[in-house]
């Protein structure tokens, strides 16, 4: 920096020494962008901060930074505007599902993946997939467990989508709206590095919802065992995915809240898979009860139960 | 402009003419006077016209006539036969049973137009009405599909039905998907095409399941 110091002021001093000897003489000034001091200033963080380094990538956040300024610069009533929300290709989105399902520990998804490049293609399909998913395994595996019965009638139950539909689209909309809201009002109180816009979080929900659309064809087995070791497996994947990206955003904050906050999050995570799980797939291994006709004689018909 | 500054036109000199446009002979045949028609000759056009596409989706082959002379009375006319074949499945309380005739039809339609909106916010270069237009045609397998499931069902509703019955719509699902995609695809930029046949392919899926799961009373 000396040196550069140094330069400028005998630049000055060529220019002082011109203009004086030349009063009239226009002179022109060309402002050059400074990166100089922008890279040495990374190079002096502490070594302490490289575990923030790694999270948020910092290689290239100065570059995300400035990109960020650039983007959507169309008013919100022009169709340009929602097509930068689309602006993904193929092999993006696939390196985005990937990065959801193979959470690598450590790395923020956020930073790592979306880099200020949020798109809605991915949650809104992710969404719409999970939803037809989830309705037709969960038709099929009534059906499986109830075949053999004779009382049993085949229904197509689509009423269970319009339902399935509105949970998860409340959820993966509804939720990180809540959450932005609550990170933005912690951040007026608590000056935190790590501050996420809402199209981020819904990405990273969106994103995060992946591994269930799996998840949920395999409960089609009707093993009680069997579908919840699958619903542990897939609710630690997509648990550590939102844990890594929101455990930054909120460990400058008070110890309590930041851990309120991220136990909120898996709880709701949480229960939104044991409810699928419950509501849309019938318990495997119960009969179903046999209708009570009461007889002439005051006797019922028992069920017959495990 | 110098040499025009001193122009002036005398008084009596009196300033007339004819004003034409010279137009080509009028032949009868680009006469586009639709009126004086007989009723017959204009709905047979749009007949011939309909026609015409359906014939296309059956063979598809790249041709430009079915993009560039959208109309939407073949989607109509297939949405509504293919709402009301659903009709009638069995059901013991108004929740289980199939779909409802409004949520086949919002169900098509609304879907239709998301896929339509997410092409084109992909960048895609067709026009909204083309793609519904298109959209809408390839539903015809799966109609086909629904006919000749509810004649298997009304000769039994066993084991060997269903294997026909999953066989058709199968072939038919497969039909329409690749018969949209080969219209559909190519006004997409070249990395995104999986982008936009994914939802083409998840609309079709949908469909299917529900004629695949008719069951009637």
């Amino acid at each position: 920096i000396a040196c550069l110091v140094m330069y400028l002021f005998a630049e000055f001093d060529d220019a002082a020494n011109l203009l004086a000897a030349n009063p009239d003489a226009t002179t022109i000034s060309i402002d050059e962008p400074v990166e100089i001091p922008k890279n040495q200033h990374s190079h002096l963080q502490e070594p302490g901060r490289e575990e923030d380094d790694e999270l948020l990538g910092t290689d290239d956040s100065d570059k995300t930074e400035l990109l960020a300024g650039q983007k959507k610069s169309a008013p919100f009533w022009t169709f340009e505007y929602y097509q930068t929300f689309f602006d993904v290709d193929t092999y993006q989105v696939l390196d985005r599902i990937k990065g959801s399902v193979f959470p690598v520990p450590g790395k923020n998804f956020v930073r790592l993946y979306i880099r200020s490049n949020p798109d809605l293609y991915g949650p809104f399909w992710i969404c719409a997939t999970l939803v037809f998913t989830i309705a037709v395994s969960g038709n099929l595996s009534n059906f499986f467990i109830h075949l053999g019965k004779p009382t049993y009638h085949y229904v197509p139950e689509f009423r269970k989508v319009s339902i399935a539909a509105t949970t998860i689209y409340a959820y993966a909309w509804l939720v990180p709206l809540a959450l932005w809201g609550f990170l933005m009002w912690r951040n007026s109180k608590v000056m935190n590095i790590v501050s996420y816009s809402f199209l981020e979080i819904v990405c990273v929900y969106g994103y995060s919802l992946f591994i269930y659309i799996p998840t949920a064809i395999l409960w089609i087995i009707p093993q009680k065992v069997v579908r919840w070791v699958l619903m542990v497996f897939s609710l630690c994947l997509s648990g550590s995915v939102l844990v890594m990206t929101f455990w930054p955003a909120v460990r400058d904050d008070n110890r309590r809240i930041a851990v309120a906050t991220v136990a909120t999050i898996l709880l709701l995570h949480a229960l939104l898979a044991v409810g699928c799980l419950a509501y849309f797939f019938d318990a495997p291994e119960l009969d179903i009860p046999a209708p009570i006709i009461p007889a002439h004689n005051g006797t019922t018909v028992i069920t017959k139960s495990h | 402009f110098p040499g025009l500054a001193d122009v002036s036109i005398s008084q009596d000199i009196p300033v007339e003419g004819e004003i034409t446009v010279p137009v080509g002979s009028h032949s009868p045949d680009e006469d586009y006077s639709t009126l004086d028609e007989p009723v017959k000759d204009t709905i047979m056009r749009d007949l011939k016209a309909v026609g015409k596409k359906f014939v296309h989706v059956m063979y598809p082959k790249k041709s430009s006539a079915l993009l560039r002379d959208w109309d939407l009375w073949g989607p109509l006319v297939l949405c509504v036969s293919l709402a009301l074949m659903l009709q009638g499945g069995s059901a013991d309380s108004k929740d289980d049973g199939g779909p409802q005739f409004a949520e086949v039809f919002v169900i098509i339609w609304f879907g239709a137009v998301v896929i339509t909106l997410n092409s084109k916010l992909l960048g895609g270069t067709i026009s909204f009405f083309q793609s519904l237009c298109v959209l809408g045609y390839c539903v015809m397998p799966l109609t086909v599909a629904m006919l000749v499931c509810r004649l298997v069902l009304l000769a039994g509703a066993g084991t060997v039905s269903f294997i026909i019955r999953l066989i058709v719509v199968g072939a038919m699902f497969g039909w329409s998907t690749l018969a949209s995609t080969a219209f559909l695809a190519d006004s997409q930029p070249p990395n995104r095409k999986a982008l936009v046949v994914y939802p083409i392919f998840l609309f079709y899926f949908v469909i299917s399941w529900m004629i695949l799961t008719f069951t009637p009373q």
